[in-house]
Order: C-alpha cells, then sequence, then structure tokens
C-alpha cells in the first residue's frame, strides 16, 4: 500500500548498468537512492512558507519585545563582560493589558464577531434547510448561487452597501420617496451599518457547511421519529439539529475567525467609534508608524483567534472524518 | 417546498445579490451622484479608459495575480501531493499546520510580518528595496497556496490509488506515474484551483496594501483609497466590468469542465466495453 516502498521497488539497480548509462543516469540513480524526489516535494512548499509565513512572524514576535532606536531597532541580545544579557521590552504589552481603550477595542471585536456568527447562524440555517427541501434537480444551482459572490470582488461588495446604506443612499431615497420616513435614516458609519456589510459577506460561509451536513441527513429517521409519534417541530429539534452539529460548529468557525480580524468592513462602513483590533494594528502601522506597537497588536491578536480554533481543534479530532466538509473554498472551488 | 421555505430564500437570494445589482444599474448614471438616478449614460466607462491610474493598476494586478496563481498551483500541487501521499513523514503536522495556518491568520497580521520581515532583510542586505511587485507576488502566494492545497487535495483524495499501484507494477517511475495517471485526473481541480487563487490575488487589498511600494499599487488598493474618501461613479464602472468579465469566466470554465467531464465519462464507458467485448470473445 505504501506508495514509497512500492515506488523504488522497479528502481532495484541492475548490476553492471549503472556504469554503462552514463553520469547523468549515475546522478538520478544516486538521487533516487536518496528520495530526494520526496524530498523536494515535501521541501519545496514547506521551505517556502516557513522562510515567507513563520520567519516573518517571528521578526513581529522580536520587534514586540525590542525598543525602538530611530529607524533602527535596539538589539534584544547584548554580550558583554562575558554575560549575554537578553533586553525584553515588554512595556507594549503592559500598555496593552492595560489601556482601557485597548481592552474595549478587544472586548468588542470578540462582541461583533460573536454578534456576527448568532446572525449568520439564524439567517443561514434556515437557508440552508430550505434549500435541501429543494427539488434534488434544483439544489446544484442553489448552491452554485450561494458561492457565486465569492467570485466577484469582496471589496467592490462592500462598497456597494455604501451606495446602499448612504445618508442619500439608495434605500433612504426610497424610504423618503414611499413617505415611509421624513428624514433619511442615519444607517451609515453605525455599528449597524457595519453589522450588515459583515452578516452579508460572511452569510456564505455558513450556509455551506451547514447545507453540507443538511443535506447528507438520512430523510428515514425523520420518518421514523414521525412514526413514534413526534410532531416535525419536535423531530427537527431532536434529529436534525443534533445531525447538522458539525456544520453548525464549522460554520461559525467560518465566520467568527475572520470577523475577529476583520479590516476592511469596519473601515468602510463602521463609524469612528466601531473599533475593532485590526483597525487598531493598522492604525499604529500606517499613522502612528510605531512599529513595536503594531506588532504587539498582532502577537495579542494571534492569541484572540487561537483560544476558539483550540477549541475546534480538540472537537474536530473527536470527530473522525470531519474534516475534508469544514472549507467553504472546497465548496467554492467546485463550482 | 413551503411559502415560508420559497420566502426565506427568495428574501436570502435578494440579499446577496441586491449590492451586486445596484453597483451595475447605477455605474450607468449620469450623475456624479451614484445614487441619485438622472439618466442613462456611459461618461464613467470612457472616464475609466482615460484614467491612467486605473488602467496601469489594472495591468499591475493582472500581473501579479497571473503570477500568484501559477505559483501557488505548483506549490499547492507540490504540498497536496505530500499531505495526501506521503502518509508518514517527520514534521508532517507541522507540516500541514504551516499549510492552513495562512487560512485562518488575519491578514493585517500576514501584512504586517512580511512587511516587517522585509525590512529586516533590506536592513541585512543594506538598501535594497524588496518592497513593491516581488513582495505582493511572495504574500499572495502564501495566501493562495493555502486555497490551492485545499481544493487539490480534496479532489486528490479521491483519486483511486489503485491506478497508480497498477501504473508502478508496470514499472513506471514516481515522476511518470504523477505525469501520466495523476495530473490527468486532477486537472479539473488544478483549473479550479487556478481560478479561485487568481480571483482571490487580484481581490486582495488588506496584505497588499502593506506590501506595496509607489509603482506597484494594484486596482483593490485603488479602489479601496478611492472608497474610503466616498462614493465614486468610476467604482461603479469598474465594478460593472468586473462582474461582467467574472460572470462570463465562471459561464465558460464550468461549460468546459462539464464538457470534459462528460468526454472523460464517454472515453472510459468506451473503454470498459472494448474491455468486456475482449473478454467475452475470449
Amino acid at each position: 500500500m505504501n506508495t514509497p516502498a512500492s515506488c523504488s521497488l522497479p528502481e532495484a539497480p541492475v548490476p553492471g548498468a549503472e556504469a554503462a548509462a552514463g553520469p547523468l543516469a549515475r546522478l538520478m540513480a544516486f538521487l533516487r537512492a536518496r528520495r530526494w524526489g520526496r524530498k523536494s516535494v515535501i521541501g519545496i512548499p514547506y521551505v517556502f512558507l516557513v522562510l515567507f509565513f513563520s520567519l516573518p512572524f517571528l521578526v513581529v514576535l522580536k520587534i514586540s519585545v525590542s525598543e525602538a532606536d530611530g529607524v533602527q531597532f535596539k538589539d534584544i541580545f547584548e554580550f558583554s563582560d562575558g554575560t549575554l544579557l537578553m533586553r525584553l521590552h515588554l512595556s507594549n504589552y503592559q500598555f496593552l493589558a492595560t489601556d482601557p481603550l485597548y481592552l474595549r477595542t478587544y472586548a468588542w471585536s470578540v462582541c461583533y464577531a460573536a454578534i456576527n456568527t448568532v446572525i449568520c447562524l439564524f439567517i443561514g440555517y434556515p437557508f440552508a434547510y430550505f434549500m435541501t427541501k429543494a427539488r434534488p434537480s434544483l439544489r446544484p444551482i442553489l448552491v452554485m448561487l450561494v458561492s457565486l459572490p465569492f467570485w466577484t470582488s469582496y471589496l467592490l461588495r462592500i462598497y456597494a452597501w455604501k451606495g446602499l446604506l448612504d445618508d442619500h443612499g439608495v434605500i433612504n431615497n426610497l424610504l423618503v420617496w414611499l413617505q415611509l420616513v421624513d428624514e433619511p435614516l442615519k444607517m451609515m458609519y453605525t455599528p449597524y451599518s457595519m453589522m450588515i456589510g459583515m452578516v452579508y459577506t460572511y452569510l456564505p460561509f455558513m450556509i455551506l457547511p451547514l447545507y453540507g451536513t443538511l443535506v447528507k441527513a438520512d430523510p428515514r429517521l425523520l420518518e421514523a421519529a414521525g412514526d413514534l409519534g413526534t410532531t416535525p417541530w419536535k423531530a427537527f429539534w431532536l434529529v436534525t439539529v443534533p445531525l447538522s452539529k458539525a456544520g453548525i460548529i464549522a460554520g461559525s468557525m467560518l465566520v467568527f475567525i475572520p470577523s475577529v480580524g476583520e479590516y476592511v468592513i469596519p473601515e468602510l462602513l463602521g463609524g469612528p467609534q466601531t473599533l475593532m483590533i485590526a483597525r487598531v494594528l493598522w492604525d499604529e502601522y500606517f499613522q502612528n508608524v510605531d512599529w513595536p506597537m503594531a506588532s504587539a497588536v498582532a502577537v495579542t491578536m494571534i492569541g484572540l483567534i487561537l483560544v476558539p480554533l483550540v477549541f475546534f481543534n480538540r472537537y474536530q479530532s473527536g470527530v473522525q472524518g470531519a474534516g475534508a466538509d469544514d472549507e467553504p473554498h472546497a465548496a467554492g472551488g467546485a463550482a | 417546498m413551503g411559502r415560508l421555505a420559497k420566502t426565506w430564500l427568495g428574501v436570502g437570494y435578494a440579499f446577496l445579490y441586491l449590492p451586486i445589482f445596484t453597483l451595475v444599474i447605477f455605474s450607468f448614471n449620469e450623475s456624479r451622484m451614484p445614487t441619485v438616478w438622472t439618466g442613462l449614460s456611459l461618461r464613467w466607462y470612457s472616464a475609466i479608459a482615460n484614467d491612467s491610474e486605473i488602467v496601469s493598476a489594472v495591468l499591475v494586478s493582472l500581473k501579479i495575480a497571473l503570477a500568484s496563481a501559477s505559483t501557488a498551483i505548483v506549490l499547492g500541487t507540490l504540498a497536496a501531493f505530500s499531505i495526501s501521499r506521503y502518509r508518514r513523514f517527520s514534521g508532517r503536522t507541522a507540516f500541514i499546520a504551516h499549510i492552513n495556518a495562512p487560512l485562518v491568520v488575519p491578514e493585517v497580521i500576514t501584512g504586517l510580518s512580511l512587511l516587517l520581515f522585509f525590512v529586516a532583510v533590506e536592513n541585512l542586505f543594506g538598501g535594497v528595496s524588496l518592497r513593491g511587485m516581488l513582495a505582493i507576488w511572495i504574500g499572495h502566494t502564501t495566501i493562495c497556496t493555502a486555497y490551492a492545497t485545499v481544493v487539490i487535495q480534496a479532489r486528490l483524495s479521491e483519486v483511486d490509488r489503485s491506478v497508480e499501484e497498477a501504473a508502478m507494477d508496470l514499472g513506471c517511475r514516481p515522476f511518470q506515474v504523477f505525469y501520466l495517471i495523476i495530473l490527468p485526473s486532477i486537472s479539473q481541480a488544478l483549473a479550479s484551483a487556478w481560478l479561485l487563487t487568481f480571483t482571490i490575488s487580484l481581490d486582495d487589498v488588506v496584505s497588499t496594501s502593506f506590501l506595496s511600494a509607489p509603482g506597484s499599487t494594484t486596482l483593490p488598493v485603488l479602489i479601496f483609497s478611492r472608497a474610503r474618501l466616498g462614493l465614486d461613479p468610476t467604482v461603479n464602472a469598474v465594478a460593472t466590468i468586473t462582474v461582467v468579465l467574472v460572470g462570463i469566466g465562471v459561464t465558460v470554465a464550468s461549460l468546459l469542465l462539464v464538457r470534459q467531464e462528460r468526454r472523460r465519462a464517454a472515453a472510459q464507458a468506451a473503454a470498459y466495453r472494448e474491455a468486456t467485448l475482449a473478454a467475452a470473445a475470449h
């Protein structure tokens, strides 16, 4: 069964053939014997990601505990008189942990992400459930229609909400024209406009995994529940919802984790008061040009998303085989 | 379907498509205020054609997206192959974590860390500026590789292993097995992975903003800076053009994939038929 073992089988060197085949063939044989093919298949993407993903994060970690010295940073290691000194400058973290504005921003980021997850679940669960009730021939089209917005620019779709929710936007113009309101409603640049944008962006991430688990649920279980005298409503709560637990958890993670670190939506649709942590990081870097502070914010942000991720991983390793269904982009890519 | 179901789905789909429709409709508006309809006009489309900033941003975006998507599917194929075919190697868990991490780490962090890394490298080698197209390409490739791996791995795990084993029993080298057996059977996944990563790169604004330098402004970065200032009808026109292009692209791609799938199924059926006929003749 094992590929590498059976791969090397037909390559057993024939005595004498090596010498006759020339230097190129000898080189190939040498590489094969050392399993260089396999090593480079694993190694190339690995080195790329270590070099351009993990190493940069270590740089951030280092800068977050460094002291700015003009445009350079003081070295955190110092060697003098036979002693190695490591100077960790923790004032950024100290500031983050005590400043009420930062603490409030962290709390609100988590809060907005949680509200977004709950609203997406509330809208998305019935949506996915009703999709499974459609004719089987219609279902692939319904799925495609949910994933199609993925293909159009996310930035432009957020921008579109600006035109809809503006004080003189499409919705307000319509409301005034219909004489439902006397003067335009203040929707733009409030937490509400930001939430609309968040729900709009992340709803498909909730619907697709939910649909994936709901469509696999065996309808005979519901019939059995009905035969045993359960009302459809009760059967829904006792049979359908527990069966879709994996989808609920996967969908919630896919909405919650990116929402915590969302930057574009609060920036374009939120007001100056709607604080999200990614926005703070951006401003620390681009406006205050405080690199150590921006780095410290980045490190604490990782902590913020690590907590739900650990829970999710623990749940997933408990449920064997559920791992293949948790990526919405597999569905998006298949469309 | 009941009435509730139809209403819920109807309102849901309207919610998903309403912004896109208004963008398209108001791109044909004459007024400078993009939300007040004053009359039909194509002036914003001609404004784009004369806007050198937009034209050069489109070119930069396309170049970067082409490079990132192509690099990402090569790296993604290697990564997906490692995960699904090499069951045991040291550091496999860490490898998988590395592949998946860019999917969950917020983009402000990916952008910031890569930028600070490049700055550190610049300081180390004295003054060579790495920021700009090269940095954006690398940044997009890390993110795109993660997505490409997910798509390709999903397909690789479905491919029938017994064909590979048969090929190896018949003396195929591992590279030949990959080239002759695996590559043709994952070609569809490669195509969708390429399209997906191409659109991700074409759409990326956050990490690009960190990594860009003067002269390497991509279209999303430009749109973002204009959208921050307020409503801009040229953005609507750009949006309409992308929606139309994406629409055509997705339709053509799915039609091609369906046709290829049908052809493959027909070829397979013919091969089976021949095999059974040959078996019957014996």
